[in-house]
């Protein structure tokens, strides 16, 4: 029985070709969507991992260099004599044919936890890496030392990307640094009474582990990965569900059927449940496959993105991981799951002797919609609940999710109401048919319009927050970046005499004093500022008191950028310690985007007092002369072209990472908006066979079959258009949650939100474009529709 | 006894209140017997042919098929009967469109697990469908699904069939044949016949005649 009433079931499929099609198609592509930005996700994690585990960055405490970037070997050995527990690292580039590679020395004696290459904790002898050397690489950096090394190379797929890993005394001779260090890392446990690091060596700072901060920003960026992953998931499901309600509309008389020959209730469902997991587990792995593929051309850009942002180095290819395999899978089992749950228990609930005929996509009553509308109302009220009284990025995506699918549970009433309106104006008789026909076109049509909706208003929130943020990065930039050279010394020692050559050359010298600290709680860069006509002409505050500059400069108050007071809950006349000792009222607060770290800057002379140690060895330049500057120094100083940088190419650079960061999201709302033309065209093509006996009675009072092909393409681009002028003001409100909620909670900053009205006009004529191009097959079968079949509508034995 | 009904009824809620469909009927029907079952519309024969096939419950009353009251059984056991010892042929045809004309055919036979191919080929041969096996339904006319659904149930060999209007959507001359081809294979068969008509010359073709009237036996 089993079998029979299987084969009975997947017979429907055999024989409707394209609503399997859609069905697997839909399915496929929402899982490709979501598994190729998981996998992203999942390449990006695994390359911090890798970083973490072998450099054991930001994980422990570390000791630098006051000054320089170098710390002599007898200071590691006196302070390990004088039981400090702790362990050399030494970092440099060396040139390859292939560009340059960074070497990391280390001590894996002293190296506290899992610092340590990952190979090597796989049995590579002790021995070996430290007597013979041998370097631990990733494939690709192996390739590139290949020729340029003498010692073995063992390739470590978990390397972390582009770096090489070594003994110290390797890398010692490989950088040419023999007897120096760049930093020693704190082991976690330290021995009481161990004597004050000062006592031993005043030239080492002390850095505390900071493991939250780059987390943050880069769990961040893929937090907003993961939420275009569930949107386009979303709209996919969207498909999938339209497609097998419709199946399981059609097959009602089937069910039917099968129950009075006798198939218990209980084994029907079961089967469909086991035909659905197929169909599943079959579209799963095509989109995860598709994923790949989408993964493998994204992340690249994905990899640029971070590492200019973020500073997280990603590697730039991918590898299959059996996690986002199966997740794949299981998101693809569990969103037909949650499309079909409705249709099934429809099925389950329906009384055996109900009427076999499809009728609910057909005659969908106003009283659902307006169901589905009071839903969308209570949705509604909960996010206005979460925005006044909410915290916490997670209410936010709850906020973003009432929105949407409130919006999308809307729609079917508001097409009805415009529809309705349309009606009312027609004179002629052929448009009243006209409106009247949409309008009970309007259920069946409704969850391919629901994928459109989302899918334009994600394009109109998207954008608008992406380009929202750009105008604000450029405005940005032109205030951080006003002078036009930046000039750095070699050294600490040629500092003084470059300043007071350059005091003499330019208009206004700005050195760049600043120091890592943590200032209330939150890791920041602590910036010395000579206050002068460039701060004072150029910065523009997001929050600030009168007379900023005059205070500043009096050594009376500080500016603090957005994240650092959002993050510590500070703002303007509220007092700052920025030091030790040092608390200082907030003149103002500048916005400062894509820094993970906050700032603050008090006035160079505080600076000094503070850090007296520390030198400029880096200017900002104000000069109407720059090319002659920049020869000046060339011949006179005897400065390098590279330590010579101006503005535009500093502004080029940064322009070119941010656009990098939004490739990403460029790339997925052009897909986005392509499985929702996709999901109207398979709504409409699995609608046609429904339309004939609707079509039929025009055609006969005289309607030619031409005209009503057109009118059917007419109707497709009405309710599309309808649905997208509804999509700008979700998108835009869309971009305002992003911008002023989830932003805030995300990153710590607040974007002034821009609205480009030729953007939008641009994406209604695509999304109108894609709904006539999927409109048009459909529209030519059934103009093309023999009368022969048009004619069975009306035979007596039908 | 091949049937047995006692004092059935049965009542549908309705927008003005309960609507009583059957008012205590009985009936019996011997196994080889053919039996009409008529009234005029409303009178709720198709309504009894339903909760005799199982397909739906009684208020009251008691309902054998060979021994067994269907009406104590869990609906899992009526659908076992349904695939064993019932066949129900109806009005609509109800047949699957995706199976081809063989496998309609054969479909309640191979549910039942007692398939029988040679027996099948008589019976598409005795119902003129031969050269029709490989078409889907949609292909056929209404006279020729109908003989589908007659070969559908008469493959399986049921001891009981029960038939609702099976050629109320036929032409007379179709009705005609359709009628002899279903009477002769219920006799080669050795299956009881019930059958739903409005029909008088269709009624006056079986060996017993039973006529319902507001829901009770006239």
């Amino acid at each position: 029985m089993t079998w029979t009433t299987l084969t009975a079931l997947l017979s429907h499929w055999r024989r409707n070709g394209l609503q399997f099609f859609a069905l697997i198609s839909g399915l496929a592509l929402a899982t490709a969507l979501w598994s190729g930005v998981q996998a992203i996700n999942a390449e990006a994690r695994a390359s911090y991992d890798a970083a973490a585990a072998t450099l054991g960055e930001g994980q422990f405490g570390q000791l630098l260099p006051r000054t320089g970037n170098r710390i002599d070997q007898a200071t590691y050995i006196a302070l390990r004599r004088s039981g400090w527990q702790v362990s050399p690292v030494l970092e440099g580039r060396i040139d390859t044919t292939q560009g340059r590679v960074r070497i990391v020395g280390l001590d894996p004696l002293t190296a506290p936890g899992n610092v340590a290459p990952v190979g090597m904790q796989e049995g590579t002898s002790l021995d070996d890496f430290l007597t013979r050397g041998v370097l631990f690489a990733a494939t690709d950096v192996a390739d590139q030392l290949e020729n340029a090394v003498s010692q073995r190379i063992v390739t470590d797929p978990s390397a972390a990307p582009g770096v090489a890993l070594t003994d110290i005394g390797v890398a010692q001779d490989l950088l040419d640094a023999q007897g120096t260090l760049s930093r020693l890392i704190l082991a976690p446990e330290q021995p009481m009474g161990r004597p004050d690091l000062a006592g031993i060596t005043p030239d080492l700072v002390l850095q505390p582990a900071q493991d939250a901060g780059a987390d943050r920003l880069t769990d961040s960026f893929h937090l907003n990965l993961t939420a275009f992953g569930l949107l386009s998931f979303a709209v996919g499901i969207f498909i999938v569900h339209g497609t097998i309600s419709l199946a399981f509309e059609q097959r009602r008389g089937m069910v039917r059927t099968l129950r009075a020959l006798g198939v218990p209730l209980g084994r029907l469902i079961g089967l469909m449940i086991a035909e659905l997991v197929l169909f599943a587990l079959i579209a799963g792995a095509i989109g995860v496959a598709l994923g790949y593929v989408i993964a493998a051309v994204l992340l690249p850009n994905v990899a640029a993105t971070l590492q200019g942002l973020y500073g997280a180095s990603v590697a730039g290819t991918l590898q299959l991981r059996a996690e986002w395999w199966l997740s794949g899978m299981a998101i693809a089992v569990v969103g037909t799951g949650l499309a079909a749950a409705g249709a099934l228990w429809k099925i389950a609930h329906m009384p055996l002797l109900s009427s076999a005929r499809p009728r609910a996509w057909a005659v969908a009553s106003g009283a659902t919609a307006r169901r589905l509308g009071a839903v969308a109302g209570l949705l509604f009220l909960v996010g206005v609940g979460i925005e006044i009284r909410g915290k916490g990025l997670a209410l936010g995506f709850v906020l973003l999710a009432c929105m949407l699918i409130g919006a999308a549970l809307l729609l079917p009433l508001v097409l009805r109401g415009a529809v309705t309106l349309a009606d009312r104006q027609a004179r002629s008789v052929v448009w009243q048919w006209f409106w009247a026909d949409t309008r009970q076109q309007v259920p069946g049509m409704s969850l391919a319009l629901m994928a459109l909706l989302l899918a334009t208003a994600a394009n109109v929130g998207v954008t608008t927050m992406v380009s929202s943020f750009r105008v604000t990065f450029v405005d940005f930039l032109d205030q951080r970046l006003a002078p036009e050279l930046f000039i750095s010394a070699e050294d600490a020692a040629q500092s003084p005499d470059l300043e007071a050559f350059l005091i003499d050359n330019a208009r206004e010298v700005l050195p760049l004093l600043s120091v890592e600290t943590e200032i209330a709680g939150v890791p920041s860069d602590l910036f010395g500022a000579r206050v002068g006509p460039t701060y004072r002409n150029n910065w523009v505050f997001v929050a600030e008191t009168p007379e900023v500059w005059d205070r500043v400069a009096r050594g009376e108050a500080a500016v603090v950028s957005e994240q650092l007071a959002r993050r510590a809950g500070l703002w303007t006349g509220d007092a700052v310690a920025v030091a030790p000792g040092l608390s200082l009222p907030i003149a103002a607060v500048v916005a400062d985007y894509g820094n993970p770290l906050g700032q603050a800057l008090i006035d160079e002379a505080v600076f000094s007092d503070l850090y007296p140690d520390r030198v400029p060895t880096r200017f900002g330049v104000r000069t109407d002369d720059a090319a002659g500057l920049r020869e000046k120094l060339v011949e006179r100083v005897g400065l390098s072209d590279a330590a010579i940088i101006d503005q535009a190419r500093i502004k080029a650079f940064s322009l070119e990472v941010f656009e990098r960061t939004f490739t990403v999201t460029g790339a997925l709302n052009v897909l986005t908006l392509a499985v929702a033309a996709f999901a109207i065209l398979m709504s409409l093509l699995t609608l046609a066979s429904l339309r004939v006996p609707q079509l039929a009675p025009a055609w006969a009072l005289g309607m030619t079959r031409r005209r009503l092909g057109r009118l059917e393409l007419l109707r497709a681009v009405v309710l599309a258009f309808v649905t997208t002028v509804l999509a700008i003001p979700l998108g835009l409100l869309l971009a305002w949650v992003l911008l002023s909620y989830v932003n805030v909670e995300a990153f710590g900053w607040k974007l002034p939100m821009y609205v480009f009205p030729g953007h939008y006009a641009l994406l209604t004529v695509f999304a109108l474009l894609a709904a006539a191009l999927a409109a048009l097959w459909p529209a030519l079968r059934l103009a093309r529709t023999p009368p022969s079949d048009l004619l069975k509508v009306f035979a007596n034995d039908r | 006894m091949m049937l047995t009904v006692q004092d059935v009824t049965k009542t549908f809620a309705g927008g003005e209140g309960d609507l009583p469909v059957l008012r205590g009927v009985s009936l019996s029907l011997d196994r080889n017997e053919t039996l009409a079952l008529t009234g005029e519309s409303g009178s709720g024969k198709s309504t009894l042919l339903h909760l005799i096939g199982g397909l739906d419950t009684v208020g009251s009353g008691a309902i054998e098929i060979d021994g067994h009251d269907i009406t104590k059984m869990t609906d899992s056991d009526r659908a076992a009967l349904r695939r064993t010892d019932v066949g129900v042929i109806f009005q609509q045809f109800n047949l699957i469109p995706s199976l081809t004309v063989a496998a309609n055919m054969a479909f309640q036979a191979r549910l039942a697990g007692r398939y029988d191919a040679d027996q099948a080929a008589r019976m598409s041969d005795a119902l003129g469908l031969t050269p029709h096996l490989d078409k889907y339904p949609e292909a056929l006319s209404g006279g020729q699904q109908q003989r589908v659904a007659i070969g559908r149930t008469l493959v399986a060999r049921p001891k009981l069939v029960l038939a609702d209007e099976p050629t109320g959507n036929l032409d007379e001359a179709t009705a005609r044949q359709v009628l002899d081809q279903m009477l002769d294979l219920v006799t080669e068969t050795g299956a009881a016949l019930l059958m739903v008509t409005h029909s008088q010359s269709v009624a006056r073709r079986m060996k017993r005649q039973v006529h319902l009237s507001q829901g009770r036996v006239a």
